[in-house]
């Protein structure tokens, strides 16, 4: 004796938000029952075990079905097939195309393709998040990125706009894009320390300063990739370091501004130069796809390690490189103020957010 | 020529992918009506078509208009192969035909494929203009209008009720014609699904005849139904009641202008400003005494009735055998104007064949007294229908069943069956066929044209709250053994002790506490038999199953602590080795019959101490649910003096309102007397295992989870304050029973299990609703194979305010009536001694006054100020601005945040262009139910009525989610498709839905599924009460509540 069918359709689909949040995660029916049972919510509606199934088999083939819109949320705004209020397809929408920041910081950089993919259940391992869930999330990335790669405009706005996703996750989506795009080097063992908020934040400065859409902001401008040319300029910036000159006084500069300020000062006094070197290098390099994927690497391997065995507090990272970037200003000699913020000031945030044990 | 139909093809979407090399569709689209075809060009390489057409013109006759529906079919263009089609669209033009009705159909309709499903959407423009034709021998019936709402639709007003009318129409079913065995599956299931809408078309255009021929312009109550009788055809029947409607042209104009001669503009402006009940003929303003007193002495116990007599002449002039507050309907010896008043009346019921109507609720003053229900079945045998056109053998056999309802309703007093309704269950070559109604006395105000208005001034008084329970029999000649007392609200007339009825409770009668769904449920085997065999065994069960399922009905009412059962359906199924019995209805209590007792169990071998300590267990068991039953219903009635009176019977008795038989296929009719014998209904013996049974199933019937009501009528009484917040839902299960030799107790269990399994998965499904009630639940049972059990509930969850307690709402009508009182006291100058006479109780004739000022205060009073409840609605929408606004305020914050760390000056963080478009409003919301009317709204314009039905057939089940995933969609895709139409028609909603047939099939070993359903409504556009302007009626009424509540917080 079995129940062989089993079903509930409402005009208006409802949709439990619970067992949403389980079917996302990756839970089979039965697990889900079985949370479900011992979750403390459902405990004064004194549901039955056959109940809880039965509502849970429910829920999950409304999810399959609509799984098909969520690939393309605009389609879900005007299907006849679900009559679902605005509000709840946002919240479909949306967490569907949440995700698991562990889970995104092992993917961010990789390439998304198959290849990656058969790495997921290694990174399901590592991370704890469901298979099931590990590929909902991959495939979400794989989708986001082949839709926006090739548009123009700023990127966050598309994605916004083709996936209707609220601000905060459409930046986070453009950030593993952006990483995806460039790739980015992000899984040395050095690097292990950031998280996936780390970097999206330093995704969304370069976005934001050192793309060609930065600059112009003509439609046809593309945000996915780093500005070539300002990339070449940053060439420019080596006179900063092969000139002893405005080396020593760009020293001198800040010395005078940092005395009795910072308390890893003699450290700073000694270093100074190297530090320097050390970014201005990396700005000099930039011009290579190699080295543009080791942008962080180096941050980390040529300014962060040093700063923090001698121990520099976040409060003398800041000041140092406030005032390392606005003496530079003062320099007679120094002609290239604008390409001179635009490289530092996305490098001191970047910094500042890497700056952390 | 008298019409032309002209359509247009606007643009696709969401088209599947023809092409597999470059995933793209070559689309185009036929459209065809009747024999005539157009074709768009071919819009290449694409998913989302521009068309764009142009205006595809047919000219046809208006009796192709209503027969037809307009089919449009979307094809992939293929240079090589044939063309592929993608899916169509059916599209009734028939609400297009009424003058009142929509004007155009403009809208997206999914475009349907039977074994793929929905794929995509094509917009269509369809218009029609018509010619008058003024041919009086004319074959169609343009312009009547149809609604399958059970009541006088809320923005019409009935002039007259004609009453019954039916049809059938028979065909070949297309799935059993040699070329199916040729044809695909899909042709196949296009051809059924294409020629029963052709019947329905046929169908609907005959009845609009049958209306027009009696005079009317509308069906109210319209039911349709198919019965698929398989090898021997398809058949097609519907039945319905016709009416002369008026459009309230504008709701809100003072009804001094319908009602010129009223000498109370306030109360009438009150009528007009509810709107929902359409006032009855127009009021007299004439002095209402003369008659009065010759009414009364109408009763005359000489000339009573005996229900033995049924000279055939007479057999409809029934009325004045009742005496009891009949209101004089008819006399025999009355004077000239009451002669007239009975040869109208006669007139009026004697031109029907059957006095039926298939309306549940009614116009205030024309349900006069309930008698009890009425039901009949029959056996029958399948043959082929070998002359479609000539359905004779169908006629005849319903014919006789609605003689045999006809005289169950005249051994009760009564002149007419109310709440008609008749249905079928095929298994194999055996069909049963049921009716039931319930028998009553009607006012003929609405059967005449409005001559005798003193008469209905008469009337008006004489219908207070409990005026439909008074017995219409003469208690001396009580049809059915009862026990009659002095009615608990008016004192005067006698009440039944029980009372059972199909209709909906009616708006004035007056209820104590809350009312409940109680079901009564049964499987019962049988043993697998052919032809003749089959249909005896069959009909020799058939008693037993009803006598069974009335005794639980009445254990469950008992154990309820109620005395009245509304809206009772009882549906019988039947299968190859079984039969399934479920009884649903609402039990209340009705404040004018008495008090119900308890329930008594009795052993047989008193002897035993054990055995007798177990039966004081099951007692004691038995009144604490009596008792906590009463506390969740809310059940305290008065205390009175119970008086039992003039029984004819000295021993109690089952107190049967259940009238039936059965013939099997001959003339033979098998009356059985319900009663229990020498038996009290109420003393169960525990002896019987069947008793044990029936205890244990009365126990095990788990309480409603708090919160939670449940009716299956249209509202449940003692609940006012809704909210506009409503889920209509169909679920579906089907339960395969593996143990084939499983005993009546073993399927009875698993039977109800089901039942009750399903009810409370849909208690938890709707918990988010809380508190909330379950309304109009719909159960059907199938037998759809040996082994399986189906059964199908369609209902509406509607939310309602706690706050207003239900005490505050009893006290708030208790003010209205006294102040209807003292209003129609002051306003109409009517004689005090009037009302004190016509009843003791003052508040009843306070009733009855207010009656005449209007549709009845006193149900709907709190229902009135819904502009202060939150519409639950529009407060998402408002929760999405507020959504949208914090969305904003959080991305200005990131920004800031953002600017912050980079010490840029020329930062150019770009703000976002828009927050989430929320695209969602290129669909229209479209709300569906069961009921006749969306509690907060009012219903503006009938669009015309959906009645549609879809084939689904799969080949690869497993893929499409195994059973339930392919019934999901299934359902699904109808409710997509009811809503398309609707939304297309112009309308919001869809009242009064109904899903009449849901035939499921499988053969899983094969991968395969079909299913079959039928749905049917009306399509409206209603608009929110908050919205519309503050009119004058509105406040004045509702504020008048507002306070009256108030007051009594």
């Amino acid at each position: 004796m079995s129940m062989e069918l089993d079903v509930f359709v409402g005009n208006t689909t409802i949709i439990d938000e619970e067992v949403y949040q389980l079917w996302l995660d990756g839970h089979s029916v039965s697990d889900a029952v079985r949370m479900r049972l011992e979750s403390d919510a459902l405990s004064e509606c004194e549901a039955s075990g056959e109940v809880l199934h039965s509502d849970t088999m429910d829920q999950y083939r409304t999810f399959q079905m609509c799984e098909r819109l969520l690939h393309c949320p605009s389609k879900l705004a005007n299907q006849l097939l679900f009559q679902i209020p605005a509000h709840r397809q946002a919240m479909l929408i949306e967490r569907y195309y949440e995700f698991d920041h562990t889970f995104a910081r092992e993917v961010l950089g990789k390439k998304l393709s198959k290849g990656t993919k058969k790495d997921l259940d290694d990174i399901s391992l590592k991370t704890g998040v469901a298979l099931k869930s590990c590929r909902r999330q991959f495939d979400n990335f794989k989708r986001v990125f082949k839709v926006v790669e090739e548009l123009k405009g700023p990127l966050v706005e598309n994605v916004q706009h083709h996936f209707l996703l609220s601000d905060s996750l459409a930046r986070d989506y453009a950030a593993v894009v952006f990483f995806a795009n460039s790739r980015f080097e992000t899984g040395k063992r050095k690097l292990q320390y950031l998280s996936f908020q780390d970097f999206a934040f330093c995704a969304g400065q370069l976005i934001s300063y050192w793309t060609v859409g930065a600059v112009d902001n003509m439609m046809e401008d593309m945000d996915v990739d780093l500005e070539k040319e300002f990339l070449h300029d940053l060439k420019d910036l080596k006179v900063l370091v092969n000139d002893k000159d405005m080396l020593d006084q760009h020293k001198s500069l800040v010395c005078y501004q940092l005395k009795g300020k910072i308390k890893a000062f003699s450290e700073m006094e000694a270093n100074f130069k190297n530090l320097s070197r050390a970014l201005i290098n990396i700005a000099s390099k930039l011009t290579n796809t190699k080295d543009v994927r080791d942008l962080f690497i180096d941050l980390v391997e040529k300014f962060i390690e040093p700063c923090r065995s001698d121990k520099w507090t976040v409060g003398d990272l800041t000041l140092f490189l406030t005032h390392y970037t606005s003496t530079a200003h003062t320099l007679e000699m120094f002609r290239f103020q604008i390409l001179w913020e635009r490289y530092m000031g996305v490098i001191k945030s970047c910094i500042l957010k890497m700056y952390h044990d | 020529m008298p019409g032309k139909l002209k359509a247009k093809i606007v643009a696709g979407r969401h088209l599947p992918v023809m092409d597999r090399a470059s995933d793209l569709t070559d689309a185009f689209v036929e459209v065809k009506f009747g024999n005539t075809t157009f074709k768009t060009d071919v819009y290449p390489k694409s998913l989302n078509p521009q068309w764009n057409s142009e205006w595809f013109k047919f000219e046809v006759d208006d009796e192709d208009l209503q027969d037809e529906p307009l089919q449009i079919t979307v094809l992939d263009h293929d240079t090589y192969s044939a063309n592929d089609a993608i899916g169509k669209v059916y599209i009734d033009i028939d609400p297009l035909l009424s003058s009142e009705a929509a004007t155009v159909i403009s809208g997206w309709f999914p475009i349907y494929d039977t074994i793929h499903g929905i794929r995509g959407e094509i917009n269509v423009l369809v218009k029609v203009e018509l010619f008058n034709d003024l041919n009086r021998f004319r074959q169609s019936s343009c312009g009547v209008k149809f609604f399958c709402t059970t009541s006088i639709p809320r923005c019409y007003r009935a002039v007259m009720v004609h009453g019954f009318v039916e049809e059938l129409v028979v065909n070949e079913d297309p799935e059993y014609q040699w070329i199916d065995r040729i044809r695909t599956p899909r042709a196949s299931n296009e051809a059924r699904q294409r020629l029963i809408s052709l019947m329905s078309g046929e169908l609907q255009r005959k009845i609009g005849l049958k209306v027009l021929e009696m005079g009317g312009n509308a069906v109210v109550g319209y039911l349709q139904c198919f019965d698929l009788e398989g090898e021997s055809g398809l058949v097609v029947r519907a039945i319905g009641t016709a009416c002369t409607l008026d459009k309230l042209s504008n709701t809100y104009t003072p009804a001094t202008a319908i009602n010129p001669c009223n000498s109370s503009p306030s109360k009438d402006i009150k009528e007009a400003g509810f709107g929902e009940e359409a006032p009855g003929v127009p009021l007299s303003s004439g002095p209402p005494t003369p008659l009065r007193a010759q009414t009364f002495s109408s009763f005359s116990p000489s000339k009573s009735y005996s229900r033995q007599s049924s000279s055939s002449d007479t057999e409809l002039s029934l009325t004045p055998k009742t005496g009891m507050g009949s209101g004089g309907s008819a006399g025999k010896e009355a004077g000239p104007l009451k002669a007239l008043l009975r040869q109208q009346t006669q007139t009026a019921l004697e031109q029907r064949e059957f006095p039926f109507f298939t309306l549940t609720s009614f116009p205030p003053g024309f349900l006069l007294h309930v008698g009890g229900v009425v039901s009949a079945r029959s056996v029958k045998l399948l043959d082929r229908i070998h002359n479609p056109d000539e359905p004779e053998t169908r006629d005849a056999w319903w014919e006789e069943i609605r003689q045999e309802i006809k005289s169950h309703a005249k051994a009760l007093g009564c002149h007419a069956v109310v709440g008609y309704s008749e249905s079928t269950s095929i298994c194999e070559e055996v069909c049963i066929l049921s009716a039931s109604g319930t028998a009553a006395i009607l006012s003929s105000r609405f059967m005449q044209d409005s001559a005798l208005d003193t008469e209905h001034r008469f009337e008006d008084l004489m219908s207070p709250g409990c005026a439909f329970c008074h017995i219409p029999y003469d208690e001396l000649n009580m049809p059915f053994p009862a026990q009659l007392t002095y009615c608990h609200c008016c004192r005067r007339y006698k009440v039944p002790d029980v009372l059972f009825t199909t209709i909906d409770l009616p708006t004035e009668a007056n209820v104590t506490g809350k009312g409940c769904l109680i079901q009564a449920r049964l499987c019962r085997t049988k043993k697998k038999a052919q032809g003749e065999g089959n249909a005896t065994a069959i009909s020799n069960l058939l008693p037993f199953l009803e006598y069974e399922l009335h005794t639980q009905l009445m254990n469950k009412l008992k154990l309820r602590s109620m005395n009245a059962l509304f809206g009772l359906r009882i549906q019988i199924s039947v299968g190859e080795n079984m039969l399934l019995g479920l009884a649903s209805a609402t039990g209340v209590y009705l404040t004018a019959l008495p008090s119900p007792g308890g329930i008594q169990i009795a052993g047989k071998t008193p002897s035993d101490i054990t055995y007798e300590q177990h039966i004081s267990n099951m007692q004691k068991k038995i009144n604490d649910t009596i008792a906590k039953n009463k506390e969740l219903y809310e059940i305290n009635p008065p205390d009175l003096v119970e008086e039992v009176i003039g029984s004819p019977i000295p021993e109690p008795r089952q107190r049967s309102r259940l009238f039936r038989s059965h013939s099997e296929s001959s003339d033979e009719v098998s009356e059985l007397d319900l009663s229990h014998g020498k038996k009290d209904a109420f003393v169960l013996e525990i002896d019987d295992t069947d008793a044990v049974e029936d205890i244990h199933s009365l126990l095990t019937d788990a309480p409603t989870p708090p919160g939670f009501y449940s009716c299956n009528t249209e509202i449940m009484p003692g609940i006012y304050n809704w909210t506009s917040a409503l889920q209509m839902f169909t679920s579906v299960r089907v339960f395969r029973l593996s143990n084939v030799n499983l005993t009546n107790q073993g399927l009875n269990k698993v039977f109800n299990d089901l039942c009750e399994n399903l009810l409370k998965s849909l208690y938890f499904k709707l918990r988010s609703m809380v508190p909330c009630c379950l309304c109009h639940v719909n159960f059907t049972v199938a037998v759809p194979e040996d082994e399986l059990i189906q059964v199908a509930v369609t209902a509406v969850a509607m939310s309602f305010d706690k706050d207003q307690t239900q005490e505050n709402g009893r006290q708030s009508i208790d003010k209205n009536l006294m102040k209807a009182i003292t209003e129609n006291e002051d306003q109409l100058q009517f004689p005090l001694e009037l009302s004190a006479e016509s009843s003791s109780n003052p508040l009843n004739s306070a009733k009855g006054l207010s009656e005449v000022s209007g549709p009845l205060p006193s149900a709907r009073a709190p229902s009135v100020d819904y502009s202060s409840f939150t519409d639950r609605c529009s407060s998402w929408i408002e929760q999405l601005r507020l959504k949208a606004h914090t969305i904003r305020c959080g991305s200005i914050k990131t920004m800031s945040s953002l600017e912050k760390a980079s010490p840029l000056p020329e930062g150019r963080s770009r703000s976002l262009r828009s927050n989430r478009s929320y695209a969602g409003s290129s669909v229209t919301v479209v709300k569906m139910t069961p009921l006749s009317f969306i509690p907060g709204t009012k219903i503006i314009k009938y669009l015309g009525i959906i009645n549609m039905f879809f084939i689904r057939e799969t080949t690869s089940l497993r893929e499409e989610g195994g059973v339930s995933g392919f019934l999901h969609s299934f359902i699904a895709e109808v409710f997509a498709m009811v809503r398309a139409h609707v939304a297309a028609l112009g309308g919001n909603a869809v009242v009064s839905y109904n899903m009449k047939e849901c035939v499921f099939m499988e053969n899983p070993n094969k991968n395969q599924a079909q299913c079959l359903i039928n749905v049917s409504g009306d399509a409206v556009i209603f608009v929110r009460e908050s919205e519309l302007e503050a009119t004058p009626p509105q406040p004045h009424s509702a504020s008048a509540q507002t306070s009256s509540s108030g007051e009594g917080t």
